[in-house]
């Protein structure tokens, strides 16, 4: 992975308010042979989005400005980002935050805390997944 | 007098000639012979008859007797027999009878004419003159034995008459005015023989010659008595009462006799006698006197009953007074009496202040029984038969009110008019009494009633505050779960960093470390977890409690799950240097339930028995109850034990044995109440044996086919 041309690695979106936790998912990315590029809030994901077009979105739910589910309908909704797989992370394990992360069109439901390389499991698995549609 | 009916004709020549005769010779003075002769004759022929002779003490003849003849023919008879020459003079010194026309002698005629006979001793000139009423010449038999019987007699007896003194007679009109009187009017001398009668006296003291025997016995019987009570009382005027009989009926009759000596101014002196019918008065006085007597004893009887009726009413206990149609008392009983009468009998009892007062109040009780009685009286209120009131009198003794019913009934008499009214009273005393005890039991009733409801109302108040507390519980526990699940989340987002940077570095993704850092990054792995895992059991509970911990069922396996338990907890074994083993029971059915919660319970179970096992073993047994159809995983361990009475409390949140802060096992306190929840959510139990010092047993039971609920 680490020999993969700088543009054919796949660009992950990283959306979380929580710079920390932002910036720790994306230097294990980076690490793992991703590009990474990074999102404060919904709206801002929206932009990166439609300007980056990821190949994956980690998007946490609880966000200011525009929450995850709403900027997630936004990017299912779109022509040019609907068939981005959306992963949501989420600190909320009270509600029933995955039945309503899949009902915005999220493809994947990860828990926090998620240690960084379960996480980088779960994108792998959304690529590998998306490779094998396209190629069908 | 004249008889009622003519005897017959075949005994009138043997009997009614003589009775005259008999009475003839009873006769004592012209006058009375003459009069029987013309009474006779009138009788026997029907015929108007006169006797005409010399007038006693006068020189002219007069009519000595007559029957049917007016005063103006006996004057005119008279007249003629004096007057020289006419054809009645002639008879006096011509003897036998002579026929006369009607209109012979002027001013008596007399229809058919008449016969003229004189009456005298025979070779003598006619001492009178018999004048007979008939039709013919004929001479009847009876004319002529009258004239040959009492010429002689009659012609004597003015002779006698004559030379006796002369009796005094009234004339005729005075007479005839004496003879009007309804009284029996007598004169006669002082030894009482009868000069003059009147009509009534003749009734009385009269019989004629014809007379039957018992009116003559009567008659002697009334003059003997007439004659002792005259002479009896002198001759002086005088009242008293002589008892005669009455010829005709023979009834006793009672007369006054009031006489009067009268002197005569050329006789004697005489008696004038009037009898005044006392027969009725008598009657009368004596029906007086026996209505007299009844009455008194109607009276007697009457004030008996009254006496009676008076001690019926006196004991009567109600008041009852009878009163007049003007509303004055006229009868009153003792009860009565006690509250309207003046309290005169009190004796000296009733003066002073003490009497004043009970007059005052006996006025008052008065005075309202008046205005009470005004219902009834007067003409306005005639059509008001009955009327009834409520009186509050007052007991004249005590001064006490005395409550009364009053019923005032009219008593009408038989012709529908008021006679009086009837008053009884009832006292209502004992009435109101009872009614004032009623309304106290109906007020204490209904105070008890308010008790009651003042009571309900409270219980639904303080029902209203619980319910309201249980919604402010409810809303607390919604807020504590909110606040929990927030806490959770801010919990994990700094964890989340945490371990992911550590996750990085022992990951070498900044490059190699040296062993004592490696050793203390995994400390600081090691405790992240254990953090996470405290925030994670708070989130079961709340979880749990919030009612958001989903049922997943599915088809598993015992033996899986407990080999998946053991390879989790190998780190914490391999750590605890405790003997762990597993023992199934053969032939464990697979089960139908949630395969995470029951992973979870043994998990916490096991993790439990590590920490609180120091040395020995854990043993982790599986087993299948047939007869119930329940699974039981059971967890033995050789730890410290529980006491029994902290058996339970260690189920329950956030409890533990020792909270002391000393103590020595540390721990949320929640992964036993988690483990109880989750059974409970899959339809089984928890239970656990154990004592100190003797190790604990906690067991799993829940169904093999889990109920979806």
């Amino acid at each position: 992975m680490t020999n993969t041309p700088e543009k054919q690695k796949p660009l992950v979106l990283v959306v979380d308010d929580y710079q920390d936790a932002r910036e720790m998912y994306a230097e294990y990315l980076e690490f793992s042979g991703f590009r990474v590029a990074e999102a404060k809030n919904g709206q801002e994901a929206l932009d990166k989005a439609f300007e980056l077009t990821p190949d994956v979105i980690l998007m946490d739910l609880s966000l200011p400005v525009m929450d995850g589910w709403e900027a997630t309908r936004r990017l299912k909704g779109d022509e040019r980002t609907k068939g981005i797989p959306v992963v949501a992370l989420t600190g909320h394990a009270l509600k029933g935050h995955s039945e309503d992360a899949n009902e915005a069109g999220c493809d994947a439901y990860v828990t926090k805390p998620c240690l960084p390389d379960a996480l980088v499991d779960q994108v792998k698995k959304m690529i590998a997944r998306r490779e094998a549609a396209s190629r069908r | 007098m004249v008889s009622p009916a003519p005897l017959p004709p075949a005994e009138v020549d043997s009997g009614a000639r003589l009775v005259l005769a008999e009475h003839l010779l009873a006769c004592e003075s012209a006058v009375a012979s003459a009069r029987a002769v013309v009474e006779w004759l009138a009788r026997r022929h029907g015929a108007p008859a006169a006797c005409v002779g010399p007038a006693e003490g006068a020189s002219a003849s007069t009519c000595l007797a007559s029957e049917g003849l007016t005063g103006a023919q006996q004057a005119a008879l008279a007249r003629a027999w004096d007057a020289h020459g006419s054809p009645l003079a002639a008879s006096r010194t011509r003897p036998g009878a002579r026929w006369l026309a009607a209109d012979a002698v002027e001013g008596a005629a007399m229809p058919g004419g008449f016969l003229a006979v004189p009456l005298g001793r025979s070779g003598a000139s006619a001492a009178a003159l018999l004048v007979v009423g008939l039709p013919g010449p004929a001479v009847p038999e009876d004319v002529a034995w009258v004239a040959a019987c009492a010429g002689p007699l009659l012609a004597r007896q003015l002779a006698g008459d004559a030379r006796a003194p002369r009796r005094p007679e009234p004339d005729r009109l005075l007479r005839r005015v004496i003879n009007a009187v309804s009284d029996p009017v007598l004169l006669t001398d002082t030894e009482g023989t009868l000069l003059f009668a009147n009509a009534r006296a003749e009734a009385l003291l009269v019989a004629g010659p014809d007379s039957s025997p018992g009116r003559t016995r009567a008659v002697e019987l009334n003059q003997r008595l007439f004659r002792e009570t005259l002479t009896q009382g002198g001759t002086s005027v005088h009242r008293r009462e002589v008892p005669l009989v009455d010829p005709l009926e023979g009834m006793d009759l009672l007369f006054e006799l009031i006489t009067t000596p009268v002197l005569a101014p050329d006789g004697p002196s005489v008696v004038v006698s009037v009898l005044r019918n006392l027969t009725d008065l008598g009657r009368a006085t004596q029906a007086l006197g026996e209505s007299y007597r009844q009455l008194r004893a109607t009276e007697r009887e009457a004030r008996s009953e009254r006496h009676r009726l008076d001690r019926v009413l006196d004991s009567v206990a109600d008041p009852i007074i009878l009163t007049d149609p003007t509303g004055g008392m006229v009868m009153m009983n003792d009860p009565a009496e006690r509250l309207f009468a003046w309290p005169h009998e009190e004796g000296p009892a009733s003066e002073g202040p003490a009497g004043e007062a009970m007059l005052r109040r006996v006025r008052s009780n008065d005075a309202l029984f008046a205005s009470f009685l005004a219902n009834l009286l007067g003409p306005e209120n005639a059509g008001v038969s009955r009327w009834k009131s409520q009186l509050t009198l007052d007991d004249p003794a005590t001064g006490a009110p005395v409550p009364m019913e009053a019923m005032a009934n009219k008593v009408q008499g038989d012709g529908g008019e008021l006679t009086g009214i009837v008053t009884v009273f009832h006292d209502r005393t004992e009435v109101l009494e009872r009614a004032r005890l009623l309304e106290r039991v109906k007020e204490v009733s209904s105070e008890l009633e308010a008790r009651v409801q003042s009571a309900t109302a409270e219980l639904a108040e303080q029902n209203e505050k619980l319910r309201r507390q249980a919604i402010q519980l409810e809303q607390a526990s919604a807020a504590k779960s909110q606040f929990l699940a927030n806490m959770s989340h801010e919990f994990r987002t700094p964890l989340n960093a945490i371990l992911g940077y550590t996750n990085m570095l022992l990951q070498g993704v900044s490059g190699e470390m040296t062993p004592p850092q490696r050793r203390n990054l995994t400390r600081i792995d090691s405790n992240g977890r254990h953090l996470l895992e405290v925030i994670n059991e708070i989130l079961d509970i709340t979880r749990i409690e919030a009612g958001r911990m989903p049922l997943h069922l599915s088809d598993f396996g015992i033996p899986e799950l407990l080999q998946e338990v053991m390879a989790e907890m190998d780190p914490i074994i391999a750590r605890s240097k405790l003997s762990v083993d597993t023992r199934l029971d053969e032939g464990l059915p697979g089960v139908w339930s949630d395969r995470q919660k029951v992973k979870q319970i043994v998990l916490n179970l096991l993790s439990n028995a590590l920490k609180f096992t120091h040395e020995g073993g854990v043993q982790v047994m599986a087993e299948y109850q047939n007869a119930t159809g329940t699974v039981a995983i059971s967890v033995k361990d050789t730890g410290i034990g529980i006491d029994v009475s902290n058996q339970e409390k260690i189920f329950e949140d956030f409890q533990q044995v020792d909270s002391s802060p000393t103590r020595a096992y540390g721990g949320t306190g929640l992964g036993l109440s988690i483990c109880r929840r989750l059974a409970e959510m899959i339809g089984g139990r928890v239970s656990l044996q154990s004592a100190p010092g003797q190790g604990s047993t906690f067991t799993l039971h829940f169904p093999r086919r889990a109920r979806r609920t």
